[in-house]
């Protein structure tokens, strides 16, 4: 390394930070990462203290968002974690938006400040221009606008209908957030100013269309005939974004419930694809802060001390402890990540054997590129089914383990063998599919000529339950809904097992 | 080029709002909790903050989720010993990926409870909130030490703060109106009647000279100062430290003037608080005494009352006064007392007093004790009366006497 050091200045010594320096730093970060080809949103980097990083968490990290009790729990949460020293703060927080938002905690020393810009600031941002799923979700340039909108007319609301009201159905709609998700089609970009416009105008048109006379016709005689036609199913199709039905078709809803639901909507929608790209998204923003921040003590820009830190700090949070170990929660998406990146560099630039076996098409390619198209096309679920190398499994020691609930013992499936690399690999890649983690429920039918009660139907897959907590769920919705709410157990072959059924109070 | 931002100054409270969403919502559960810790306190720190606990299903959002059961494959890391095809015993909690790993359980389990720390100004919110004095009277002037500030019109001169800027252009308009005119008529005529030159320039200058503002056009707000009519109220505080109270009952009692006195104080600035302990014989005591100094002797509840009387007739005239008296004994008292005590309570005190609230430490919860019986013939509505057999008791006891009357 030392040979290939030119002769730039160390940019600074020891852990103390300014402005000016934090300016200098992101200067040559911003230079290097342009150099590898990361293409980015302006950044907006705020140095915050360290309550206020605990104010960011608790709005899921929107630097703004409307009230709501269970921030407040969540804040609580984390303020309680901190002050007992069971948890420490992350090193920042990154927003989706244009220009992306990074926020720096003071108490950082400058090769941590350093670490984040590179992590936050190049990494996740370009990520978030990057990757498919973002640029289809969400629309990072308006996303603050409309959560100032949200807040404000959230705001109005309480004011005009109370703090109850508005409560009670902000709570039901975070209950079915999970469910406000259209994955099959491209939602209308946000914008707060039509969003506003176009409220005022329904409101306008509903009260100008409003004339008593009609009630007093006479109804023609035609309709009855007409009502004998054949039932048909409403909706004719299934619809799984529950959220957007209820905005649509709730037969009780006032139209500021209506809002409400639709903003909560509009906010699992920026979310959704955050939920999808954990191990990319953390993966390619450790790989780029590594590789970054050793371009730089390359070209000999940071001193030894810088570097150590940085290391110390890195391989934390790239750490996997086994199945069997105490602090083992699952797998870490930083380690996966960030080592199924690093070995795309590794195939691509020194392939053995093996890999031109697996990966024909990626082996002598240029690594940038077979990266950068990676990151733009891939989410979690089809990026560790087309990369995951067996190398890696064999580093991970992976393994699969079938849980049947007939049998009283796991069977392992598949470990990291030549037998079994190809089915641990599906096997993982599965279990970062959507629908293992939520629910599939849709709703299949609404009586809207008759009773109006509604109809869910969970497609219950092998047998997996759901939680006692579905019958809150369920209540939650029939309160928006205003009439019963039933869902069945639907399982593929032996039809509707089960069913639930709920009344509004 | 990045924008670098210092927000370090910036509010660091945004979520103060959500904070207090989340303890107004779960009021209830959280009132419960703090009247534990109380019960548990000594009596001399009641008013700090504290660590309070909400069971953590009250408090869970409800989503969808997938539950524990069914068939499943997991991918765990770390594999040392397992080859394909493997069996393992299930784990007895049915683990959640059911893989025997020990991490994956421990994480589901956490506490039962939901703990946090209420600051002091939170939690004696939570412990008085809806407490009040009954029937409050606001009529009174009081010591002429508030004020209210009242609009009053407008004054000629004052601070430049208070600058009516409407008022004063407004004047200034009128007087220019009111000056220019004659003028302008005469230069009119003149000018119609072919005045000379100089005449109609002297004129026009005469006209120009009438300034555009000027002193006397100023107008200000003018705010008057004015007494407000305040609530003054007087606590009699009636304790009886006879023989028969134990060290208990003196105790609970303690308690009980401890968490009224808190109320007080916190919720009304103007709450005198005399406190009178009786054992044969009443005498007044500063609070240091009445909730520190051991004293004993036999029973006569009529003393502390005639002290009560001699010392409203002496400085609390009930048409400036609101005026309460709280009570707590044994209920041990002799021969005539009790009767000749309950006559005298209904008699010559509850006409003049707003309420009267009666707490009894009995020995037993069943037993009807002299005093008792008979100020339960006392039929007028401002009196209450309760009984404290338990620590807990004490703070249901006080809710139940000063709660909020419901309009």
């Amino acid at each position: 390394m030392t040979a290939a050091k030119m002769k730039n200045s160390v940019l600074s010594h020891g852990g103390d930070w300014d402005f000016e320096l934090l300016q200098r730093y992101d200067k040559e970060i911003a230079v290097i990462a342009k150099e590898y080809g990361l293409d980015t949103y302006p950044n907006q980097i705020e140095v915050i203290a360290s309550e206020q990083m605990l104010d960011a968490y608790a709005s899921v990290g929107l630097p703004i968002s409307y009230s709501h009790w269970s921030y407040g729990k969540e804040f609580i949460q984390n303020e309680e974690a901190y002050r007992r020293g069971m948890r420490g703060l992350a090193y920042e927080l990154v927003i989706n938006s244009d220009p992306c938002i990074a926020y720096l905690m003071e108490d950082n020393s400058m090769p941590m400040q350093a670490l984040v810009i590179a992590h936050a600031c190049y990494g996740h941002n370009s990520f978030f221009k990057g990757n498919y799923l973002f640029k289809q979700w969400t629309s990072a340039d308006a996303i603050v606008d409309y959560m100032v909108f949200a807040r404000k007319y959230i705001f109005d609301c309480e004011q005009r209908f109370g703090e109850q009201r508005v409560e009670e159905t902000i709570d039901a709609c975070h209950a079915l957030m999970d469910h406000g998700v259209d994955r099959f089609h491209r939602p209308s970009p946000l914008s707060a100013e039509d969003e506003l416009h176009r409220q005022h105008e329904r409101e306008e048109h509903a009260w100008k269309q409003y004339d008593d006379i009609w009630r007093t016709l006479p109804q023609k005689a035609v309709d009855k005939a007409g009502a004998k036609k054949k039932k048909r199913n409403f909706p004719p199709e299934p619809q799984e974004n529950l959220l957007y039905f209820i905005e649509k078709y709730s037969p009780t809803l006032e139209p500021w419930q209506r809002e409400i639901v639709r903003i909560v909507r509009k906010l699992a929608q920026y979310f959704y694809p955050q939920g999808l790209t954990k191990v990319m998204n953390e993966g390619w923003a450790t790989f780029w802060h590594y590789t970054l921040l050793n371009t730089m003590y390359d070209r000999g820009l940071v001193d030894d001390g810088f570097m150590f830190e940085i290391l110390q700090s890195h391989t934390n949070v790239v750490m996997q402890p086994g199945f069997d170990h105490p602090a083992y929660s699952g797998i870490n998406p930083y380690a996966l990540g960030f080592a199924m990146m690093k070995d795309i560099r590794r195939i691509c630039e020194e392939p053995d054997d093996e890999d031109r076996a697996w990966f024909p098409d990626i082996v002598d390619k240029d690594w940038r590129e077979v990266l950068d198209f990676a990151m733009r096309n891939y989410k979690d679920e089809s990026f560790i089914a087309q990369y995951l190398s067996p190398k890696l499994i064999r580093e991970f020691h992976l393994f699969a383990i079938a849980d049947q609930h007939k049998e009283d013992h796991l069977r392992v499936e598949a470990i990291h063998n030549e037998a079994g690399y190809r089915e641990v690999r599906r096997l993982l890649s599965k279990q970062y599919n959507r629908d293992v983690l939520i629910p599939d429920i849709q709703i299949y039918r609404y009586e809207h000529m008759g009773d109006r009660s509604l109809t869910l139907r969970y497609n219950r897959l092998r047998d997996r339950p759901l939680t006692d907590d579905a019958t809150e769920v369920l209540k939650h919705l029939s309160r928006l809904w205003g009439f019963t709410v039933t869902m069945e157990i639907y399982e593929e072959g032996s039809g509707v097992v089960d069913k639930v059924e709920v009344s509004p109070a | 080029m990045s924008m670098i931002i210092d927000r370090r100054l910036n509010d660091r409270n945004k979520n103060a709002t959500n904070r207090q969403r989340f303890i107004k919502r779960y009021k209830a559960q959280l009132r419960r909790s703090v009247a534990d810790i109380v019960a548990d306190r000594s009596i001399t720190d009641m008013s700090r903050g504290g660590e309070v606990g909400i069971p953590v299903k009250d408090i869970s959002e409800p989503r969808f989720r997938i539950g524990r059961g069914g068939d499943r494959e997991m991918v765990h890391p770390g594999n040392k010993e397992f080859n394909t095809g493997d069996m393992i015993a299930k784990p007895k909690s049915g683990g959640g990926g059911g893989s025997g790993s020990g991490g994956e359980g421990q994480g589901d389990e956490g506490q039962d409870n939901f703990m946090f720390t209420l600051s002091k100004e939170e939690f004696m919110n939570l412990f008085f909130d809806d407490l009040e004095l009954p029937r409050l009277a606001r009529t009174v002037l009081g010591d002429s030490q508030q004020f209210t500030y009242r609009r009053a019109g407008y004054t000629p001169s004052g601070v430049p703060a208070n600058l009516s800027v409407p008022r004063s252009v407004k004047n200034a308009m009128a007087r220019r109106i009111a000056l220019t005119a004659p003028l302008k008529r005469e230069l009119e005529e003149l000018i119609k009647s072919g005045g000379s030159a100089e005449e109609i320039e002297a004129l026009e200058k005469r006209i120009e000279r009438i300034p555009f503002l000027d002193e006397y056009d100023l107008r200000f707000r003018h705010r008057v100062k004015e007494p407000k009519p305040i609530s003054r109220a007087v606590m009699f505080c009636l304790m009886d430290v006879s023989a028969s109270m134990s060290e208990d009952k003196k105790d609970l009692a303690k308690r009980f003037y401890t968490l009224l006195y808190l109320f007080l104080s916190r919720k009304y600035e103007q709450v005198e608080l005399v406190f009178i302990r009786h054992t044969s014989n009443a005498e007044e005591v500063d609070e240091h005494a009445f909730f520190h100094d051991p004293q004993t002797g036999g029973t006569v509840v009529m003393s502390a009352l005639d002290l009560m009387i001699e010392i409203q007739q002496e400085r609390y005239p009930p048409n400036t006064w609101n005026i309460y008296g709280a009570q707590v004994s044994d209920g041990d008292a002799f021969g005539s007392d009790p009767q000749r005590s309950a006559m005298r309570l209904s008699k010559d005190i509850l006409p003049w007093c707003k309420y009267f609230a009666y707490v009894e430490v009995p020995d037993s919860p069943t037993t009807i004790t002299p005093l008792a019986a008979a100020y339960s013939q006392i039929r007028e509505s401002s009196f209450a009366m309760s009984t404290v057999m338990d620590r807990s008791d004490v703070y249901p006891v006080l809710r139940e006497l000063f709660q909020k009357e419901s309009v």
